[in-house]
């Protein structure tokens, strides 16, 4: 199992995420593949809820068709541990699933599955408490945001108790792919000086701004949607879905490295 | 805003959990709130809108031919009078207020039945804030005349067409919409739902109801109510009337709806009697009693009364529930449609379905209750009578 900070040793990381379960339960593996292919240094795996206040329409769409095909918390573990070692991998869900199943619980079916970070768009480090102390004791990173709101004396407080990296929030707003990349994104990086790697995500979509962002001083780019709506426009055909998910994922590395 | 030991906890129910971007807003709302309620100009403002726009006091009224039907001094707190014909007024207006106190260009908001769109519209309106409000697609189609309501008094009305399409994904979506306007937008939050400070906020803006109804009654009869009985969705009219009775010898009844049975499928609980039957969860902010799956999956819910369809309920009821010193009941589609029936006949007040599960628990708990009582009427009928026209066809 490799571990969500060695995607950013002596590099820079490109971070994908995809929904499991969407569009098929066992799709989800091949996709995976494809995105190792690709180039992806880190995988953010999707674990569906049912209501994703944190997302924008095109993982909303995933959530629901992955919903609709039986992924489940159970199902979803199941899955992780079958996925090559390759990469490391975190998940990324509502706390409402975790709280369901039993915080410790949780922690350690990722440990168990190869799930090295978590993270929870619902919930800011007042609450965090909990989570992080048992991820902690089990050696997986509960990853922490920080957003365009977030004033300095809250940001030195999140990076002080920061592991593994830090979601920086590229802008106001839900997930999906969006054309620009504004002034606030650039001087949200500025802004967070901390030894800890900092991933920016929401938004990003492009190997354009994936370049933008690692050249502004990001240590990793995370690109969700884009990915998705490739899945989303190939439902029915797994292979192709993979060749281009591969294809897209190769051009986003580029952005990375060159 | 005085209420636990640890900031925005009800015992452990409650909470923030939202997405960072939103944890400056929910300070800065803490912040004003504590500020603007201390201060006279807003005091004033507020009591003049209470009085002169939304009609209060709302009288406290003695339903002698329901009474007589139960054997039981029996009045009605008058909500139903409110401007807008429900309770929903007093938090929209008071939350308007302080949104323009705060400087904040726009208002959003969510509603199921309608009823809480329609006093966040006019609230906006009065106070001069512009207002967008999400609704499913689904409530839409049955509430279209509250629809061209909020929309004759300048208010935006977006369709939700994720999910269920009903009072749930209206919140999710007004959230999303938050979260990209944080900066410039007040989310004007219509129950004592959703993270801190909401549940207090909208509490302390409902509890004029109580502080009302504890003096008329006094008034009138010289002495406290028996009990008190209230339905319950979010639970901002049932904790409004409560709470200043909450430390005196008075038993209070939180009525939610019971649907069509206690019973779920997998994806869709057939009722919404999260406080009654659900389980511990994370639900839009907060910590309290939901509906969910084996594995935390949000279920439908469903009421013949749209205002009490919901998947959650108001932490602080949850807490005073699992403490004792509220009793949650429910009473199912046919009992309410039936008390609606009842009272339009009885007193001539046509009742808004959701208050008539207030109504209804008066039959369902014949012989339990002691004399004097008082039913919540949180809102007025008409806006339901198109589908119960259409029950009856
Ligand atoms: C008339 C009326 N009563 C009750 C409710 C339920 O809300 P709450 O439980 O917050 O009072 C609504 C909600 O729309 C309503 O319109």
């Amino acid at each position: 199992m490799k571990d969500v900070s060695e995607a950013f040793t002596d590099k820079k990381a490109l971070i994908t995420y995809i929904c499991a379960g969407d569009p098929k339960i066992d799709a989800t593996e091949a996709i995976v593949e494809a995105l190792i292919r690709g180039g992806t240094d880190l995988i953010e795996l999707g674990l569906p809820f049912s209501d994703p206040i944190a997302d924008g329409p095109t993982i909303q769409a995933a959530t629901q068709r992955a919903l609709k095909e039986g992924m489940n918390p159970d199902l979803f573990f199941k899955l992780a541990k079958k996925l090559p070692g390759d990469v490391p991998y975190a998940v990324m869900t509502y706390y409402n699933l975790i709280f369901h199943r039993g915080i410790e619980r949780f922690v350690r079916d990722c440990k168990e599955s190869g799930i090295s970070g978590i993270i929870v768009p619902d919930l800011p480090p007042e609450e965090a408490g909990e989570l992080h102390e048992t991820s902690m004791r089990y050696g997986v990173h509960s990853i922490h945001f920080i957003a365009p709101t977030t004033r300095r004396e809250r940001i030195e407080r999140i990076t002080r108790d920061a592991s593994g990296f830090i979601y920086l929030v590229a802008r106001l707003g839900v997930t999906g792919a969006r054309e620009d990349l504004k002034e606030e994104t650039r001087s949200l990086i500025e802004r967070v000086k901390t030894p800890i790697p900092k991933a920016v995500g929401f938004g990003i979509s492009t190997p354009a701004q994936v370049r933008e962002v690692i050249r502004s001083g990001a240590d990793g780019a995370i690109v969700g949607s884009a990915i998705v709506e490739i899945i989303a426009k190939n439902k029915d055909n797994i292979r192709r879905t993979c060749e281009e998910v591969e294809r897209f994922t190769r051009r986003l590395k580029e952005g990375i490295t060159g | 805003m005085n209420d636990s030991s640890e900031r925005g906890k009800f015992g452990r129910y409650g909470g923030q959990f939202v997405p960072e971007v939103l944890m400056p807003a929910l300070y800065e709302l803490e912040t004003g709130y504590l500020k603007y309620r201390e201060d006279p100009n807003f005091q004033r403002e507020l009591d003049t809108y209470l009085s002169d726009f939304a009609g209060r006091p709302t009288p406290l009224y003695h339903a002698k031919r329901l009474s007589r039907e139960y054997g039981a001094t029996i009045y009605l707190k008058r909500e139903d009078l409110v401007h807008g014909g429900a309770h929903k007024l007093n938090n929209a207006i008071g939350q308007a207020l302080l949104a323009k106190y705060m400087g904040k260009e726009r208002i959003i908001a969510e509603t199921g039945a309608g009823q809480h769109g329609i006093a966040t519209a006019m609230a906006a309106a009065s106070v001069g804030i512009a207002s967008e409000v999400y609704m499913g697609v689904t409530d839409m189609k049955r509430q279209q005349m509250n629809v061209y309501r909020m929309e004759l008094m300048g208010c935006k009305v977006h369709p939700v067409t994720s999910g269920s399409q009903t009072l749930k994904d209206a919140i999710n979506e007004a959230m999303r919409d938050w979260v990209a306007n944080v900066e410039t937008t007040h989310y004007l939050l219509g129950s004592v739902v959703g993270p801190h400070p909401y549940p207090s906020l909208v509490r302390d803006l409902q509890s004029v109801v109580g502080r009302e109804a504890r003096a008329q009654i006094l008034e009138k009869e010289k002495r406290l109510p028996d009990s008190i009985i209230a339905c319950t969705g979010g639970g901002s009219n049932s904790i409004g009337i409560f709470y200043p009775f909450l430390k005196d010898d008075v038993k209070l009844y939180a009525i939610e709806a019971g649907g069509s049975g206690l019973r779920n499928t997998k994806t869709a609980a057939l009722h919404s009697a999260s406080l009654s039957t659900g389980s511990e969860g994370i639900l839009h902010g907060a910590r309290t009693k939901i509906l969910q799956d084996e594995y935390g999956q949000i279920l439908e819910s469903h009421s013949i009364a749209p205002g009490l369809d919901y998947a959650g309920v108001g932490p602080e009821l949850a807490y005073l529930a699992e403490t004792g010193r509220i009793i949650p009941a429910n009473v199912q589609d046919d009992e309410a449609l039936a008390a609606f029936h009842e009272l339009s006949r009885l007193e001539g007040i046509i009742p808004a379905l959701e208050s008539a599960h207030a109504l209804a628990y008066l039959k369902k708990a014949e012989g339990e209750l002691e004399d004097l009582i008082i039913v919540n009427i949180s809102g007025r009928g008409d806006k339901d009578l198109k589908s119960v026209m259409e029950l009856q066809r």
